[in-house]
C-alpha cells in the first residue's frame, strides 16, 4: 500500500444537520456543522456526551443510525454528495474507502465467525483482492498492529481474544481495504490505561505509514492529544472551536474549552489518621476455583478515603464484596471498628449491615425502573431507622437537600433523571442508612468529565460533613488524585503497593505501578513518543 | 474430551432421568384412574369370586411398585405388555402384544408428522427471514396476520375448513385419510395432503414468529451496525450476520412443534378418521386397555425428550462459545 497522503480535500461537510426521534418527536442533534479533512489528515473531535460526536462521525460516512435523518447541509466525500445517494450506493464506498472503528470491540465483532474472516470480508466482497492475498495482508495488518501470534490469531473466535486484541484486530478490519478514510469512535475508552497505550501506539503507526485520513472521535483529551492533527470542540451538536492540536492544548480559546480543560484539576490535600475503622486481614478468595484474592490487607482509617486502583480484573470488585459479605472469603476476616464481621451477609446483624453501604457504577441499572426516587431513598431510611409517614418524608427530603437536589425531584421515575442526578439519587439511598463506612465502585466512570466533577465535590463534602469512610474503587488516576488520602494499588489478586497518596505518587515506584502511572496520558502531545521512546518499542 | 461432547452426555444423562420419572409418573396417574378393568370387561353381573380370578389373570392383584418395575423392565426391553383388550367374559383371548397395536399406528402418525414437518418447517424458516428482511412492511403485515388467524382457529376448524374448498367444493384432495399398510408411498402422500395442510396451518405461526423475533432482535446489536457499515447488504445482513447467531431459540420452537405434530393431533386424526397413534390412546383410555395408554403415554415422553435433547444440541453446537472454548 503507498501512502495516500497530499494536500488535496478529502471530505468536506457543509452546514450539516442531524435530527434524531425520540419521545414522540423530532430533535436537533447536529445543528449546522462545517468539517473539513485532509487526505492522510487526523481530525480529533472531542466533547462530551450528547455533543453529537458520533452522529458526526457516523455522518462523515453518509450513515446515519435508525430513528436519525439527515435535515440539511452537505457531505461530499471525493467530489460525491453522500446525502444524495441510496444506501445501497453508498454501500460502495462502505467497508472499500471508508471504514469504521467502534467503542466496544467486544460487541462490535459477530460471535459466529472467526476473526481473520471478519477482518477481511468488506475487501473480499468490495472485489479488492483475492481471498488467499486478504488473509496474507491481515497477517500483515496483525504483525504490524503487535498482536500475538499473527499468523494463527485470526483463525480464533471473537471470544477467545482480550478486549486490547480484540481492538487491534478491529483497526486491522478497518485497515484490510486501505479506505481513504477511518472513523475511530471511542476505539479506546473500554480499555485499561496500560492497554490504551498499546493500542493508540498501534493505532497511530498504522494511520501514519499508510497516509489515511481519520476521524478520532473521544471525550479524553489526552488521548486526542496523541491521535489528531488537528480538534475540533463539539457541544449541544454545535462547534465550540476548531484549532491546530498544539496551539488549543495550549491556548485553548473559548471557556467551555477551557472548562473542558481544567475539570481534572481538583486536588485534594491528604490527612493521616491513626483511628483504622475497617480492616481486611489476609484474605484469600476464589471464585470456584479460580483464586481472585490473594493475602490481602487494607486498612481504612476514620474519616479518610481509600482509594483502590487497579485495571479490570485485578480484584478491586471482589474486595467490595468480601467486605459487603456477598462473597465469603476462603482465608482471612474483615474487622469493622476492632470486631470481627461474620463473613457472610447472612450472618450479619441488621446494625452491622447498615453501617457498610455500597454505591455501584451503573446508576442506571442499580435502581429499580418502576420506583419513585421516594420508594427508592425511603426504603432504607424506613427498614434500618424504622421511620414512618411524615418523619420519612422529612427524611427524604432532608437526604435530597444533602445531595443537592430539592423537594421536586421525590416523585420522579430514574428514567427522568440525567446521569449525574441518578448517581446522586444512589448516593442518598446509601445515606439513607446512616453508613459509617461507604464503599465506591467506579461511580463516577460512567459518567462526563464535567458532572464527575460535580460528584466528586459532592462525596468529598459529605465526607467532611458526615464523618464518612470511604473505599473508592477506581481505574482512573485523575479520580483517585482527586479524592483519595491512602491509595492501593492491586494487580492480578494481589495488593502492589499500599501508602499516602504522596507516597504512592512519588519515586521510587514497585514496576506494576510504575507502568500504571506512567500509562496515564497526558496533555502533552509528544507524551506518547516520548513514553514509547523511553520504553524502547 | 471436547466440551461439546460432554454437554452432549450430560444432555442425555438428564433426559433418560426425566423419562424415568416421567415414566413413574405414568404409572401413577394410570393407577389412579377411577374404576376397574376386571369390572368393565365382566360387566356389573359378574361374581366378585370371577372378577378376583380375572385380575390374578392379569397380574392386577400384584402390589403397584412391582408391577411398575416389571413394566419398565419390560419397556427397557422392547416389550409393552399384552393389550387387556381382546378378552371377553367368555374366556376367549384374542389379545394382541402393545407393541404390534402400537408400531403401525406409530408409523402412520410420524409420516403425517414428517409430511406436515416438510412443508412446515422450511415454509415458517423462509417466512420467518422475509418478514425480518421486509419488516413492518406491507408483506409483513399480511403474513403475521395470516399466519395469526390460522393459529387463532381451532384445527377441526381449519380442517372442515380445507376439506369444504379442497375436498367438498372442488374434488382436488379426498376427505378421508383412511389408509393402510398396503397403501404406496403417492397413493399414502395424496390421501393425507389434507391433515398435513391442516397441521402446517396451525404450527406455522408459532415458528414463523419466533425466527422473525429472534432475527430482528439481533438487528440492535453493534456488530449489526458493523456489518451496515462495512457494505454488507441487507440480504447479507440477516443471512450471514444474524441468522448464524439466532439458531438457538428458532431450534427450540421448532423442536416444541414437532412435538406437538406427534403427540397432539388426536382432533386432526379425528376429522379425517387417520388411524394415528392419539386415536388408539382415546380408544385405549376409554376401553381401560391400561398396557396401551401407557405404552402410547412413553412414546410421547419419548418424542419430547428427544425431540428437546436435539434443539438442546443445536443451541450448542451453533454457539461458537461452546464450540471453541478459551
Amino acid at each position: 500500500m503507498k501512502n495516500k497522503k497530499d494536500n488535496t480535500t478529502l471530505l468536506q461537510i457543509k452546514d450539516l444537520k442531524i435530527e434524531g426521534f425520540s419521545d414522540e418527536r423530532w430533535h436537533k442533534i447536529i445543528k449546522g456543522v462545517n468539517l473539513e479533512l485532509k487526505r492522510g489528515e487526523v481530525l480529533g473531535l472531542i466533547g462530551e456526551s450528547g455533543a453529537g460526536k458520533s452522529t458526526l462521525g457516523l455522518a462523515a460516512m453518509g450513515y446515519t443510525q435508525p430513528g436519525c435523518r439527515i435535515t440539511g447541509g452537505q457531505i461530499n466525500f471525493d467530489g460525491v454528495d453522500l446525502t444524495k445517494r441510496t444506501d445501497s450506493e453508498k454501500r460502495k464506498y462502505w467497508g472499500n474507502r471508508m471504514t469504521y472503528v467502534a467503542q466496544s470491540a467486544a460487541a462490535s465483532f459477530n460471535p459466529a465467525h472467526r476473526l481473520i474472516n471478519q477482518t477481511t470480508e468488506s475487501t473480499i466482497r468490495a472485489g479488492l483482492k483475492k481471498q488467499n492475498e486478504a488473509f496474507d495482508e491481515a497477517r500483515a495488518l496483525y504483525d504490524a498492529l503487535n498482536l500475538p501470534n499473527p499468523e494463527t490469531i485470526g483463525e480464533r473466535y471473537p471470544h477467545q481474544v482480550s478486549g486490547g486484541q480484540l481492538q487491534r484486530i478491529m483497526t486491522a478490519m478497518a485497515m484490510s481495504p486501505n479506505p481513504d478514510l477511518i472513523v475511530f469512535d471511542e476505539p479506546t475508552t473500554a480499555l485499561d490505561v496500560t492497554t490504551q497505550v498499546e493500542v493508540l501506539a498501534a493505532m497511530r503507526d498504522i494511520v501514519k505509514t499508510y497516509g489515511t485520513a481519520a476521524i478520532y472521535i473521544t471525550h479524553d483529551l489526552s488521548v486526542v492529544a496523541q491521535m489528531a492533527d488537528r480538534i475540533k470542540v463539539l457541544r449541544y451538536g454545535e462547534e465550540v472551536e476548531e484549532a491546530m492540536t498544539r496551539k488549543m492544548l495550549k491556548s485553548p480559546k473559548e471557556d467551555y474549552t477551557k472548562s473542558l480543560w481544567s475539570v481534572r484539576s481538583i486536588q485534594k490535600p491528604e490527612k493521616k489518621s491513626k483511628d483504622i475503622i475497617l480492616e481486611v486481614k489476609n484474605v484469600d478468595a476464589f471464585y470456584g476455583s479460580f483464586h481472585v484474592l490473594k493475602n490481602i490487607n487494607i486498612k481504612l482509617p476514620l474519616g479518610r478515603t481509600v482509594a483502590l486502583v487497579g485495571e479490570s480484573g485485578s480484584g478491586k470488585s471482589t474486595v467490595a464484596r468480601v467486605i459487603t459479605g456477598l462473597l465469603e472469603p476462603k482465608i482471612g476476616s474483615v474487622k469493622f471498628k476492632n470486631r470481627e464481621l461474620p463473613p457472610s451477609l447472612k450472618g450479619r446483624t441488621k446494625d452491622q449491615l447498615q453501617k457498610i453501604q455500597m454505591i455501584y457504577q451503573m446508576a442506571d441499572v442499580a435502581m429499580n425502573p418502576k420506583q419513585t426516587v421516594y420508594d427508592i431513598i425511603s426504603r432504607p431510611a424506613s427498614f434500618f431507622a424504622g421511620l414512618t409517614g411524615a418523619n420519612l418524608r422529612k427524611r427524604v427530603i432532608e437526604l435530597l437537600e444533602q445531595i443537592d437536589l430539592d423537594e421536586s425531584f421525590i416523585d420522579r421515575y430514574p428514567s427522568e433523571l440525567s446521569g449525574g442526578q441518578k448517581q446522586r439519587i444512589c448516593i442518598a439511598r446509601a445515606l439513607a442508612a446512616n453508613p459509617e463506612v461507604v464503599i465506591c465502585d467506579e461511580v463516577t466512570s460512567a459518567l462526563d468529565q464535567i458532572v464527575q466533577e460535580g460528584i466528586l465535590k459532592l462525596l468529598g463534602r459529605l465526607q467532611k460533613d458526615l464523618n464518612l469512610s470511604y473505599i473508592f474503587i477506581t481505574h482512573d488516576i485523575a479520580t483517585v488524585k482527586a479524592i483519595s488520602d491512602e491509595v492501593v494499588v492491586m494487580n492480578e489478586g494481589e495488593v502492589v503497593e499500599q501508602g499516602l497518596k504522596s507516597e504512592i505518587f512519588s519515586p521510587p515506584h514497585p514496576e506494576y505501578t510504575e507502568l500504571l502511572l506512567s500509562s496515564v496520558p497526558e496533555m502533552d502531545p509528544d507524551w506518547l513518543t516520548d513514553l514509547l521512546k523511553a520504553r524502547n518499542y | 474430551m471436547h466440551p461439546v461432547v460432554k454437554t452432549v452426555l450430560e444432555r442425555l444423562g438428564l433426559g433418560l432421568a426425566t423419562l424415568f420419572f416421567v415414566s413413574i409418573i405414568i404409572f401413577s396417574a394410570i393407577e389412579m384412574l377411577p374404576g376397574d378393568f376386571g369390572q368393565a370387561i365382566l360387566g356389573q353381573a359378574a361374581l366378585p369370586e370371577t372378577v378376583a380370578a380375572f385380575r390374578q389373570e392379569l397380574g392386577l392383584d400384584k402390589p403397584a411398585h412391582i408391577r411398575y418395575f416389571d413394566w419398565a423392565l419390560g419397556a427397557i426391553q422392547g416389550d409393552l405388555g399384552t393389550s387387556f383388550s381382546g378378552r371377553n367374559a367368555s374366556g376367549a383371548d384374542r389379545s394382541a402384544e402393545v407393541v404390534d397395536k402400537i408400531a403401525p399406528r406409530l408409523w402412520n402418525t410420524l409420516f403425517l408428522a414428517s409430511m406436515a414437518a416438510l412443508i412446515a418447517v422450511p415454509l415458517s424458516l423462509i417466512l420467518g427471514i422475509l418478514t425480518a428482511l421486509y419488516r413492518n412492511s406491507f408483506f409483513d403485515r399480511s403474513v403475521n396476520t395470516a399466519t395469526l388467524t390460522t393459529i387463532s382457529f381451532p384445527e377441526f376448524f381449519v380442517a372442515y375448513i380445507l376439506i369444504l374448498f379442497f375436498a367438498s367444493l372442488n374434488q382436488i384432495f379426498p376427505s378421508l385419510a383412511n389408509v393402510d399398510p398396503d397403501t404406496n408411498l403417492g397413493e399414502r402422500i395424496y390421501r393425507t395432503a389434507l391433515p398435513a395442510f391442516t397441521l402446517t396451518l396451525v404450527i406455522v405461526a408459532h415458528m414463523m414468529r419466533m425466527t422473525r423475533a429472534a432475527i430482528i432482535n439481533l438487528l440492535a446489536s453493534p456488530y449489526i451496525q458493523m456489518a451496515k457499515l462495512s457494505g454488507a447488504s441487507q440480504t447479507e445482513i440477516i443471512l450471514k450476520h444474524a441468522l448464524p447467531n439466532a439458531w438457538a431459540p428458532i431450534a427450540t420452537v421448532i423442536a416444541f412443534n414437532l412435538a406437538y405434530l406427534v403427540v397432539g393431533v388426536v382432533v386432526v386424526e379425528v376429522v379425517f378418521v387417520y388411524p394415528g397413534v392419539g386415536q388408539l390412546m382415546v380408544d385405549a383410555v376409554r376401553t381401560r386397555d391400561i398396557p396401551v395408554v401407557q405404552g402410547c403415554a412413553l412414546i410421547f415422553a419419548v418424542t419430547y425428550i428427544l425431540l428437546n435433547l436435539i434443539a438442546d444440541i443445536i443451541g450448542i453446537v451453533t454457539n461458537p462459545r461452546l464450540l471453541h472454548p478459551k
